[in-house]
């Protein structure tokens, strides 16, 4: 069956626009006479219902791809089971003390920079970032990942912003290990949140929530505050607002397009063989996805720095986005679907059933009026 | 065929094609199976209108509501037997069916005036105000020989929709996306 759905998915995954649209919104001949059984067949409404309960493009986005098993056979299993006995008992405790020695390390120095140089604030800053640097490093090696950079590696001068395409938070290590981003993230619980709180303050972070429309006008204005500032770390923002599953990318929010500065696409592709790594946050909390990527062999990823991208003249902030998008789908080999991240947490808003309704009832009356 | 397992035997297929009459074929059935099984994320045996509703394509539907009361609580059989009247070896008859049940929405044979009424407040929303829509419907019925008090049973509708079938798009390209 895995076979037969590839061909299946790869004609079903070019958004075909008219799955979107009611047929009658699509060109047909003149409008004839209204007649009863143009309005008691509602087959074609009941038709997109059922197609998107057989299948959708969205759902497709967030589906975790775990490796075929290949332990079926009497001689392939005690490999397999020697394997995770290797990589449960051996690698994952070196990789745990690995990572304990970074942290401990890693706080031993920082605390005491942080309070000690509170005055010299550059010597800090330059300190501290490396810091930071070296400990998403230490996280890297935990995993045992094996990082491919291509491109040229990120400056840091102001009235840039750098988006990259997300599928789990080791996006933001994995890209730290190079250059200390500043970020905006969403608040999250837990350990996370103390570092988010303690450590990444130091290298510049923007925080917002989500679920909060009024927040949005203000995480605006410290986008473009941070952005302009000759000081501040290159920020790294990544516009789909969500973790997606890295065979799809969904659409970016134009937030980051429309800062007046240049915008550097990065695409990052995981390599699917060795672990899957896309984070899906409502299955599993972080801790345990990175449980999960300690035990596995190795995360290997490709990340690409393209070329840094300028607004057009009369582009729209939005297509200015699908553009880049379009450089980093088609580097990192990612389908684009039109869907917004956020359906992922919250229903589409009504305009979308109200464009439909709109259309249908300017069709009946065009048509009561041809008579 | 629990909601715990994830694995279908052949007697659990061969059950649910004969409750949807063999309107799909085994394979298909398998696809489905997966496809509820994504959808039923909590595990329950059965789809909650929240899922149904977490699938944006779904959810922007204009009938999505009345659709969602037919939907509640079925299961797995259940759910494949719902969706048959929408399989490309479905009969014409099971289409204008499904149809009916559509609008029949108190399940007693009959459709009023004001049942059809529903349904084009649905599909219409605040696009049409109320009079234009009783003043289409009253135009159309007149057209066709019924009129405002007039029922409408199943053969009344069979007569009615058989002609309009020629160019519905109930297209088999959907139904490929069970395979």
């Amino acid at each position: 069956m895995a076979s037969s759905s590839v061909a299946a998915d790869m004609e079903l995954d070019h958004p075909n626009l008219e799955d979107y649209l009611p047929p009658d919104s699509l060109p047909q001949e003149a409008p004839r006479n209204l007649h009863l059984r143009d309005l008691l067949d509602i087959s074609p409404v009941l038709t997109e219902a059922a197609g998107a309960i057989v299948d959708d493009s969205f759902t497709r986005c967030f589906k975790s791809n775990s490796p075929e098993p290949w332990n079926w056979n009497i001689y392939l299993f005690p490999l397999w089971c020697f394997g995770v006995v290797i990589r449960y008992g051996i690698l994952f405790p070196l990789r745990s003390l690995t990572l304990a020695i970074g942290w401990l390390a890693f706080f031993a120095a920082f605390f005491p920079v942080h309070f000690l140089l509170k005055g010299q604030d550059k010597l800090r800053s330059k300190i501290e970032r490396k810091l930071v640097e070296m400990m998403c490093s230490v996280f890297v090696a935990s995993w045992t990942g094996v990082i491919k950079y291509h491109g040229p590696r990120p400056s840091t001068r102001p009235h840039q912003v750098f988006v990259a395409n997300h599928t789990s938070m080791i996006d933001f290590i994995i890209l730290e290990q190079m250059t200390a981003f500043a970020v905006i993230m969403q608040k999250h619980p837990g350990w996370v949140g103390f570092i988010q709180k303690t450590i990444l303050e130091s290298v510049g972070c923007i925080w917002f929530n989500r679920n909060d429309l009024r927040d949005r006008e203000v995480t605006a204005r410290k986008l473009r505050e941070h952005v302009q500032h000759p000081d501040s770390n290159p920020l790294l923002i990544f516009p789909e607002g969500t973790c997606v599953n890295n065979q799809y990318t969904v659409m970016f929010k134009k937030g980051a397009f429309e800062l007046g500065c240049a915008v550097c696409p990065i695409a990052i592709k995981y390599n699917k063989i060795f672990v899957d790594a896309f984070w899906n946050s409502k299955k599993q909390s972080f801790t345990m996805h990175l449980v999960r990527l300690m035990t596995s062999w190795a995360v290997v990823c490709d990340v690409w720095y393209l070329e840094p991208q300028y607004l057009r003249e009369g582009e729209t902030a939005i297509a200015f986005a699908e553009r880049v998008r379009d450089m980093i789908a088609a580097r990192a080999g990612l389908k684009k679907v039109p869907w917004d991240g956020y359906l992922k947490h919250n229903r589409p808003s009504p305009k979308h059933t109200e464009e439909k309704q709109r259309i249908f009832a300017d069709s009946v009356l065009r048509r009561l009026e041809e008579k | 065929m629990g909601s715990t397992s994830s694995m279908l035997t052949q007697y659990d297929i061969e059950e649910v094609q004969d409750h949807c009459d063999h309107a799909f074929s085994q394979q298909e059935i398998v696809s489905l199976y997966h496809r509820f099984c994504q959808l039923d994320r909590n595990g329950g045996g059965f789809v909650s209108a929240d899922e149904f509703m977490s699938v944006p394509e779904f959810a922007v539907n204009p009938l999505s509501q009345r659709l969602l009361r037919m939907l509640d609580g079925l299961n797995f059989k259940e759910f494949v037997a719902f969706l048959s009247a929408f399989s490309p070896r479905a009969s014409l008859q099971q289409k204008i069916e499904f149809i009916f049940r559509v609008y029949d929405t108190d399940c007693n044979g009959k459709v009023a005036f004001e049942g059809i009424l529903s349904i084009l407040r649905d599909l219409s929303g605040s696009f049409m105000t109320e009079q234009q829509r009783q003043k289409v419907l009253t135009h159309v019925l007149e057209e066709a020989g019924y009129t405002k008090d007039s029922h409408f049973t199943l053969p009344d509708f069979m007569k009615v929709c058989s002609s309009s079938f020629s160019r519905s798009i109930y297209s088999s390209h959907k139904s490929n996306q069970l395979s």
